[in-house]
């Protein structure tokens, strides 16, 4: 066969197929009909060597652009620790699957505890699970969650102001599971207590969700939402970025029953877009309506403390069609990601990451205003990522990319989402003002 | 592995005071968050030294198996090598610092990547186009069961809410089917183990969105039926849904799209390679016939003559069912390129031996087993095949006993307890990957385990023994749930 990843010998090949009575390897398809063999060949390239690969890939990396980021709208450019990338490559993590098999896999089944340990703290909330696929389907999760533990209850309350593609799986999800969507209107950029209770008054409410900070990258007011939804008996939803959860008030602190949301922002490449990991953590009370896997404690027969995947009662591969989803995995390794981060960055760590992405934001948000040719959309508090009106902005836009930069989202015909992290330098952020 | 158990958790670890982390000083001034927005209270991290964190999660890892410690026979989730080049190309820094929102332009290689992957994938099962969009194999069943309900309802063809699945399908098919507001209907197997079709005749008719199947299926049996099963469904209006799990065996064989399936999932970390990373991230692309591809979910890479781009609202306005988004962004796209990796590294001249291999070990671990394990179905099975537990039942050694008993030995177990047509149920996918020595090897552990079931079956009861730990208590985790380290500590000072 000579591939070096096939290792049977033509030899090896013959003694088998004479151990099962078989006379040549294609005999072992005897049963497959005629008419569906397939006898043309795949449309893609003969096998390449490792050298052509290298080169191969090589030359499709240069035709991307590594762009200084000041992009954020959910994905942020943070600081990765070296040592994360170290940990998260070796091979017993790696290239292990789910852990059913606790007693081979209790290194997985410790950092899923430890995630768990860490998300409920960061966002104040009892319990988490052991991850989700990213933030935007969490959110979905969360959604349906809140739509199947209500009794009469359809409709489901979503914030104008979530980012555009949780707006967007919302939809999907809730066109297909027949969830009723509607959208709060926003005041100046963010969600007000009184659109929420009108919302709320309309009946059949069974979740109402909202974004923290906000698409425009505010920080919201929670103030009284909580008590609303609980009034009637509606479960209050917050998606939060992860790690500004380091200095903001919390889902838990705001009354949340459920808080989601991507955990990107701890740590993880952009990546063009995955792998990320979502996050799902709630109240002690929802404990046993969460989709995904759970992590918990107990004892092995020699007495030793031990965790193992538990409350798989609500699973697919015991309930089938009424598990509380069809979530069969979580994605570990990016969890994996994350808790080596939060170890690595610590109490303090998150919170002065935080702190410097905060003051950068500030610094280059007052110096695009003080040039006269920018104002901020909206005069509310905002954590490390503001939008801004300008005129040509797509000449700017264009001119920065020639740069080097990435200067933002673009939002309408005029304005400019920006978002600065810890990451970027002193240098960086005056030559992007420089350049506007 | 380790024989003993490192047990630490970092929070175990923490003093305070102790940093591993360096950041710049701050240089943009001091900008104060107003204390409305603010927290209470710090979230209780742990505090140490980098030293001490590299070390705890090293010690971890020892406490984990992967296949690159050893066989890993788990049926239904092929264990292939991951190899270490798609690891070397997943981390290059032209691919992990784009941002999903950079302009196309400024992406074109990642864009080619996408572009080039959903071409291969399609030609590879004989589909028409391919989204990369789903995160796992289960969300590939979600999108895929999306498209269909969309394709009926665009029709106006309301009344179709059932689908078909196998007694013997995998649960996430019966969870999706669910989740995507749809009815099951099981469909039997025969005594042989494959799709009953009279049975399937009676559950036929405008009341049926479709029907899921596993092809081979969870014995590892193809199901030969497989064109008239096709036209019987489509006969009644309905479309067919192809679960990629086992997809493996009929590389370079046979294509689902050829076989008359209408939707596909594929599993890039079972059948491409990509590593299962205990647990995910995985990636499940969904593969459609032509007159499927409008409802293809966005955003979705497309090229034309400037290059390669990304269309993000659908052309077609009289969509009712409205575009289907089923994630932020293009999917997993370092599981994506690892997967490319692989097919490049195979190539079309290896692909097409790949199927073979894997059916050739799994037939030959079955022949050498089968006088000591009970074969209930005993014809030629493709990468995989179930036994329901030892033969002789009078030892009362159990399925579970003999799993726990392979790990001992330096092996993982199969897949137990699945599918759920037999009690004992242990299922064996050994991958095209494995030699012959360790085929061999794991023949032989097995007959040992089988005389150990009669001479010592106490030793077998008991294990494992040479693991880190031994077996777990999962009735105390479910009924004293413990899911927090705060949870741990409280709990512990109930106790004292």
């Amino acid at each position: 066969m000579n591939h070096k990843f096939l290792p049977h010998t033509n030899e090896e090949i013959r003694q088998m197929l004479d151990r099962i009575g078989f006379k040549d390897l294609d005999k072992l398809y005897s049963e497959i009909p005629e008419e569906i063999r397939f006898k043309g060949e795949y449309d893609i390239l003969n096998a390449m060597s490792e050298l052509e690969i290298r080169a191969f890939f090589d030359k499709l990396g240069k035709k991307n652009d590594m762009l200084t980021c000041f992009a954020g709208g959910g994905v942020y450019d943070h600081y990765s620790p070296s040592a994360i990338a170290n940990i998260v490559s070796r091979s017993e993590f790696l290239t292990s699957y789910t852990p059913y098999q606790a007693e081979i896999s209790q290194g997985t089944l410790h950092y899923i505890f430890e995630f768990q340990s860490m998300m409920a703290e960061l966002t104040g909330m009892d319990i988490a699970n052991a991850s989700m696929y990213e933030g935007t389907t969490a959110t979905a999760e969360a959604m349906m969650v809140a739509f199947n533990n209500s009794k009469k209850a359809d409709t489901i309350l979503y914030s104008g102001a979530l980012n555009e593609n949780i707006i967007a799986v919302l939809k999907t999800y809730a066109f297909f599971h027949g969830v009723k969507l509607k959208a709060i209107e926003t005041a100046e950029g963010a969600t007000t207590l009184d659109e929420v209770k009108k919302g709320l008054g309309e009946g059949g409410i069974a979740g109402v969700i909202v974004q923290q900070p906000n698409r425009y990258g505010i920080i919201e007011d929670f103030t009284g939402f909580a008590d609303a939804c609980h009034e009637k008996k509606t479960m209050f939803i917050i998606n939060s970025v992860a790690a500004d959860l380091a200095l903001l008030k919390t889902p838990g602190e705001w009354g949340a029953d459920i808080a989601v949301g991507d955990i990107q922002s701890l740590g993880l490449p952009m990546s063009f877009g995955g792998p990320y990991a979502g996050y799902m953590c709630s109240t002690q009370k929802l404990m046993r309506k969460l989709p995904g896997r759970i992590v918990g404690q107990t004892r092995d027969n020699r007495g030793q403390r031990v965790f193992v995947l538990t409350l798989q009662a609500r699973e697919q591969h015991i309930r089938r069609q009424k598990a509380t989803s069809n979530i069969c995995s979580n994605q570990s390794l990016m969890a994996l990601y994350a808790t080596i981060y939060m170890g690595l960055m610590g109490k303090e760590g998150i919170k002065e990451a935080a702190q410097l992405s905060y003051d950068a934001a500030h610094y280059l948000c007052e110096k695009l205003v003080s040039t006269g040719k920018a104002k901020l959309v909206y005069n509310r508090e905002f954590f490390n990522e503001f939008l801004i009106e300008m005129e040509n902005r797509d000449d700017f836009f264009e001119k920065a990319i020639k740069k080097g930069f990435l200067p933002g989202i673009k939002v309408d015909d005029n304005k400019l989402l920006i978002a600065v992290t810890e990451k970027r330098t002193k240098d960086e952020v005056d030559s992007f003002i420089e350049l506007f | 592995m380790n024989n003993k158990l490192y047990g630490n958790l970092i929070f175990e670890l923490s003093h305070p005071g102790r940093r591993a982390y360096s950041l710049p000083e701050n240089s943009f001034g001091n900008h104060t968050l107003p204390s409305s927005c603010k927290r209470a209270k710090d979230a209780e991290l742990p505090e140490c030294d980098e030293f001490t964190v590299v070390r705890h999660y090293t010690n971890h890892s020892g406490n984990n198996f992967g296949v690159d410690n050893g066989f890993y026979p788990l049926g239904s989730c092929t264990m292939k090598y991951n190899p270490t080049i798609n690891e070397e190309i997943a981390s290059m820094p032209s691919f992990i610092g784009l941002h999903p929102r950079q302009p196309i332009e400024t992406v074109q290689g990642a864009l080619e990547v996408e572009y080039n992957i959903q071409h291969a994938l399609a030609s590879i099962t004989g589909m028409a186009d391919v989204t990369l969009n789903p995160y796992a194999g289960a969300h590939g069943e979600l999108t895929g069961l999306m498209i269909i309900s969309s394709y009926h309802l665009q029709r106006g063809d309301t009344k179709r809410k059932k689908v078909i699945v196998p007694d013997s399908a995998h649960g996430t098919n019966p969870a999706s089917a669910a989740v995507c507001g749809l009815e099951i209907v099981e469909v039997k197997s025969t005594e042989d183990g494959l799709v009953d079709v009279n049975d399937l005749k009676k559950l036929l008719g405008d009341d049926i969105a479709g029907m899921m199947m596993t092809n081979p299926n969870t014995l590892g049996l193809f199901e030969k039926d497989i064109p008239k099963i096709a036209r019987l469904v489509h006969d009644c209006g309905g479309l067919l849904y192809y679960d990629g799990a086992n997809l493996n065996p009929l590389l370079g064989i046979a294509r689902p799209g050829d076989m008359g399936f209408d939707v596909i999932h594929l599993n890039l970390h079972k059948t491409f390679s990509t590593p299962h990373g205990g647990g995910g991230p995985g990636s499940g692309p969904v593969g459609v016939c032509e007159k499927l591809i409008p409802f293809l979910p966005k955003p979705h890479v497309c090229k034309n003559e400037n290059g390669f781009y990304i269309e993000r609202a659908g052309k077609k306005e009289e969509n009712s069912v409205g575009d289907i988004h089923v994630g932020g962004y293009l999917g997993n796209f370092l599981v994506i390129l690892r997967a490319y990796t692989y097919i490049l590294t195979m190539g079309k001249d290896h692909f097409k031996e790949v199927g073979l291999l894997a059916t050739l070990n799994a037939n030959y671990i079955k022949e050498c087993l089968k006088d000591d394990y009970e074969l209930p179905i005993d014809i030629l099975c493709k990468h995989e095949f179930v036994f329901d537990g030892l033969k002789d039942k009078s030892t009362g050694i159990t399925t579970m006993d003999v799993a726990k008993r392979l790990l001992d030995y330096g092996y993982h177990a199969p897949t137990i307890y699945f599918p759920l047509l037999f009690h004992e149920a242990m299922m064996i996918e050994p991958t095209e990957n494995e030699s012959k020595e360790t085929i061999d090897g794991f023949i032989k552990t097995m007959h040992l385990i089988a005389k150990e079931a009669i001479d010592t079956p106490d030793l077998l009861r008991e294990a494992p023994h040479n693991t880190p730990i031994g077996r777990v208590d999962d009735v105390l985790a479910a009924k004293h749930p413990i899911l927090t380290y705060q949870q741990l500590v409280n709990d512990k000072g109930e106790e004292s």
